[in-house]
């Protein structure tokens, strides 16, 4: 009885033991756009091959992964907030911060587009339109990288949003693709960047409807996690990730990727 | 809804082609579930059992607070998991946090209240009829709880079951302390809400047919095995 209650629990104790992260594995704090537009799929199995480290990523809000990383859950943070990353550089928690690449945010929205934003020519007047048409926006409302952009654009347009919230304006509180699901669902317009665009399948009848303005520019940075905050950071490990995205082979790899024909991220890093 | 026929067929052949990544996934969801299930049935039986026959102060209350937890929302307990194993709390030393070991414990803590409480419920039930045999034949308290967990075991297989269905069904908290990380902590469930937020709803049904059709072979087998043990 005795040694079968032993026999049980070791066997349990190897179960549960048997899962830590292997000695050469990073962790990498990420933002959601560039694991659900499958890049780091297309990404990490090279750097593996070339470097024998195996990246781990958690996708989630580029907020939320500031918030992990500043509890030192991460080695490497990869998001597109760069107010917010200085700030996190600034505060000590990171070393330095690179910038990776970049693409664009697009509006979309159901086709027949009740707003008629389609062919204008700012991001002001597009929002403005929508504003005063009171056409439903859904807002990620979820202090992401895309929904603090998207804050930015209705100060632009001066257009205090969050007043008319659960009216015209709807915050889903959700990530990029659940938040499109409910735009779609509802017939909402919404604020997205283009990778995760391209690569969302559930359309239906939305499309991008506008585009092209500077106020658009979508900025991705990785930052290595400071060891002097966070001793349990694998530096060597995390820079050899970053110096390779950044390197010419990096870069031109992530130039390469394409979803259904089109390029979505363009490397900028210096 | 095209989707919805589309499911099916996405179903079919993601199981006929044999995919590695989805064995994968099926994999660590039955590893974790089922070893959470495990652990939760070792601690929760024995407590549940000595919640029914012993007699103590603040029983009652232990046995509400018990009722109580079985409702405790998943990401409420991921929350507190991820606080707690995170580099910046108080146990981020076990490194356990984005590790199937965090999952496990998380589906641990969700499924001990449930096999618990069940457990009192049967094994009250039954004291009834068997406190006073007991008593004059004047066995210990440990040996009778040993008597009831085992004459009860076709209920408790059921309370068990009920665990595993909680612990392989939710996302809340393993998505939290897991972080749905490839080839490492990504699972059933939380393989499911990717798909649905990367708007690939026929694929995320399929996967969530899947998942049911493993629910079902299991149940099967265990309830094929009560046939044999209740006679």
């Amino acid at each position: 009885m005795i040694s079968n209650v032993a026999r049980l629990l070791a066997s349990i104790l190897l179960l549960v033991t048997t899962s830590t992260h292997g000695s050469d594995a990073i962790l990498v704090q990420s933002t959601t756009s560039t694991a659900n537009s499958g890049l780091y799929d297309f990404l990490l199995p090279v750097f593996r091959q070339h470097s024998g480290i195996t990246v781990n990523v958690v996708a989630v809000g580029t907020g939320q992964a500031i918030r992990n990383a500043r509890n030192c859950d991460a080695d490497v943070l990869l998001v597109h907030a760069k107010e917010a990353e200085e700030q996190f550089v600034s505060d000590g928690y990171g070393v330095h911060r690179h910038d990776l690449m970049y693409n664009d945010f697009v509006i979309v929205g159901p086709s027949d587009d009740p707003g008629a934003i389609k062919g204008l020519s700012t991001s002001v007047a597009a929002f403005t339109a929508i504003a005063s048409t009171r056409s439903l926006f859904a807002s990620r409302g979820d202090n992401s990288g895309t929904h603090k952009k998207e804050l930015s654009l209705w100060q632009n347009a001066s257009i205090d949003a969050a007043a008319d919230s659960g009216k015209w304006y709807r915050e889903t509180g959700s990530g990029m693709g659940a938040t499109m699901n409910t735009a779609v669902g509802m017939g909402a317009y919404t604020l997205t960047d283009r990778a995760t665009w391209i690569s969302f399948k559930n359309r239906q009848n939305h499309a991008v409807l506008f585009e092209g303005d500077s106020d658009l520019f979508n900025q991705y940075g990785v930052i290595l996690v400071n060891q002097e905050k966070c001793p349990a950071v694998k530096s060597a490990q995390g820079q050899k990730f970053i110096d390779w995205l950044i390197s010419s082979d990096g870069q031109q790899l992530i130039a390469s990727y394409q979803v259904n024909g089109q390029q979505l991220f363009y490397p900028n890093a210096r | 809804m095209t989707d919805f026929s589309q499911a099916f067929g996405v179903a079919f052949q993601l199981l006929i082609r044999g995919d590695d990544a989805l064995y994968e996934i099926i994999f660590l969801s039955l590893r974790v579930s089922l070893t959470a299930t495990l652990i939760a049935c070792v601690i929760g039986l024995p407590l549940g059992a000595a919640l029914a026959t012993l007699s103590f102060r603040g029983k009652w209350l232990l046995t509400v607070v018990t009722n109580t937890l079985m409702g405790m929302p998943p990401v409420v307990l991921g929350l507190i998991l991820y606080m707690a194993l995170s580099n910046a709390g108080p146990f981020g030393w076990l490194q356990l946090l984005y590790t199937p070991g965090a999952m496990i414990l998380a589906q641990t803590l969700l499924i001990i209240p449930i096999v618990t409480a069940l457990t009192r419920q049967i094994i009250d039930d039954n004291w009834l009829d068997y406190r006073e045999q007991l008593h004059s034949l004047c066995v210990p308290r440990f040996a009778a709880i040993q008597t009831l967990l085992w004459d009860t075991r076709a209920s408790l297989l059921t309370v068990a079951m009920a665990g595993f269905a909680r612990a392989i069904s939710e996302v809340g908290a393993v998505i939290v302390v897991g972080g749905n990380i490839n080839h490492l902590t990504r699972v059933m469930t939380t393989a499911i809400a990717l798909e649905t937020s990367k708007g690939e709803l026929a694929l995320a049904l399929a996967l969530g047919m899947v998942l049911l059709l493993i629910s079902l072979m299991i149940n099967a087998s265990v309830l094929s095995a009560k046939g044999h043990t209740s006679r």
